[in-house]
């Protein structure tokens, strides 16, 4: 990376990391919601675990996978937001008439997801640990889930960011929201899927790639280490990394080409 | 005032709300669609949890989570009623239907009647839903109107308080103050297992959790053994009488303020 683009890439990370933590009505739920919805599901379901055949002895080791991923699709709506903002305010249009490069742009807009991402999980991780959560795989698991986490949340933001420059408006980025959070709950975030009964349902989440996030979390957390689940995690993860980040990328040129 | 000016005002208001919400359907599709994404995602996703040893629900896992879907479904209505009066601040209209109103408290009645009708429509859908997803009835049709009027019950709940909230905000930023505490009284109730397989602080909270009460009326009466009704229903007439007060007192702020 040239010195200038390092320049300009620093200077939008800090920008997006400040903008992110001086809005603390955004960055608060961001990490409360998540927790209060792990400790419902956590209390409400724990019985689940008596179910014959169930991966391991606590629900709350089981559904700790939970507010990650639901952390991560937070910080992709804030990205998506924020930018949806920038070019509602016409921050992006004066931008374009500097310097500064496209993958500038969005490398900032992404250092600050990732960077939230990071806060997120290890408030989480903290959390986890004094509610008695306990990594099957030690602390060189948790490493590997806060990098899962920092990963899914990029992919997440890539959409985010497609999402704000396609439309130009933070209402349609906050609209696709439920749609991110209906993805979470048809997948076996609940339940592990060879004890969904439904066999649609089961089908659903066998088809859904965040399915697959939420088992290589969880298997850090109730198996230790786990190559296949951790393998079909990353290939997700970076999957959605590329999709999401080439499509804000050729979002944001047709974006600039227009202003 | 007259009695005739309450109820023309508060049956001027149902007209105008139920009139928006068919015409602009955007308005209540969040209020149809989550309770029957949550029947999708509870009764299809879940349904090995009525496996647990000690859950015992005659009607089966779909008639155990539908009660509070419904129950849920209607006190989110209720809520949903909150951004329709904020909205209406912020565009303007309610301060001119202050002014023009005679008897003001039949604006909030009449909200109260919108959020009704609503919620019989979602309620009835929920039904329709469940039942080709398969579930099971134990109870009579007097049972399911007796789940009904507890739906009833806590729609008004959920209109009264969001009222109040809407009425001293004025704005529809006050969203996140309108949904979290229903969300999280809801929550803290036995959605998934019944109350003694419910561990944690969930299972701490939700012995005091009215809504708890109201739910277990509710699934006694899907379940045929109708028992625990008059704590169920008295609890929730309990709250409505007391949000009353609050969203009177919240008309006056709006009043006050102009």
């Amino acid at each position: 990376m040239s010195s200038a683009l390092s320049t300009q890439v620093g200077f939008l990370i800090r920008r997006s990391m400040l903008r992110t933590l001086r809005q603390p009505a955004a960055v608060i739920p961001s990490i409360t919601f998540p927790l209060i919805l792990f400790g419902i599901n956590a209390g409400g379901l724990a019985a689940a675990a008596q179910i014959p055949g169930f991966p391991a002895d606590s629900y709350l080791d089981f559904i700790f996978a939970f507010p990650f991923i639901q952390g991560a699709l937070f910080g992709a709506t804030m990205a998506g937001g924020d930018l949806a903002r920038d070019i509602e305010t016409g921050f992006l249009n004066r931008l374009s008439l500097t310097p500064v490069s496209r993958v500038a742009l969005l490398a900032g807009l992404m250092g600050g997801v990732v960077g939230l991402a990071l806060l997120q999980g290890l408030v989480f991780v903290t959390v986890g640990v004094l509610a008695g959560v306990q990594f099957a795989a030690g602390v060189g698991g948790v490493a590997v889930m806060l990098v899962l986490m920092a990963l899914t949340a990029l992919g997440f933001g890539g959409l985010g960011a497609w999402l704000a420059v396609r439309t130009g408006s933070g209402e349609a980025v906050q609209g696709a929201f439920p749609l991110f959070f209906v993805a979470i709950f048809l997948s076996s975030v609940n339940l592990p899927r060879e004890l969904i009964a439904v066999d649609w349902f089961r089908a659903v989440a066998t088809w859904n790639p965040v399915s697959y996030l939420i088992e290589g979390m969880r298997s850090l957390v109730i198996t230790g280490w786990d190559p296949t689940a951790l393998a079909l995690a990353f290939a997700v993860a970076a999957a959605l990394v590329v999709i999401g980040l080439t499509a804000a990328a050729a979002g944001m040129r047709t974006r600039l080409g227009r202003t | 005032m007259s009695r005739s000016s309450f109820s023309a005002v508060a049956l001027a208001v149902a007209w105008r709300a139920l009139h928006n919400a068919v015409t602009r359907p955007a308005l209540i599709l969040p209020s149809i669609i989550f309770p029957l994404f949550f029947l999708v995602a509870f009764a299809g996703g879940l349904s090995r949890v009525g496996d647990v040893p000690g859950f015992d629900f005659p009607g089966g896992y779909t008639a155990f989570v539908f009660v509070w879907i419904v129950l849920q479904s209607c006190a989110f209505t209720g809520a949903f009623m909150g951004f329709n009066i904020a909205a209406d601040f912020e565009s303007g209209f309610s301060r001119r239907l202050l002014l023009a109103a005679a008897d003001r408290r039949g604006i909030v009645a009449g909200y109260v009647i919108t959020g009704l009708v609503r919620s019989t429509f979602t309620a009835l859908l929920l039904f329709v839903a469940a039942l080709v997803s398969g579930m099971r009835l134990e109870g009579s049709l007097l049972d399911l109107l007796g789940l009904l009027a507890l739906g009833w019950l806590a729609n008004v709940v959920g209109t009264l308080f969001a009222l109040g909230v809407a009425l001293r905000m004025r704005s529809v930023q006050a969203g996140p103050l309108l949904q979290t505490p229903i969300f999280l009284l809801m929550f803290l109730a036995p959605v998934w297992v019944p109350l003694d397989l419910l561990s944690g602080f969930v299972g701490a909270v939700a012995g005091f959790n009215p809504i708890t009460f109201a739910v277990e009326a509710g699934r006694s009466l899907i379940a045929g053994s109708a028992t625990g009704l008059p704590l169920g229903y008295g609890l929730l007439a309990l709250m409505a009488l007391v949000l009353t007060g609050w969203a009177l007192t919240g008309l006056r702020r709006a009043e006050a303020a102009g």
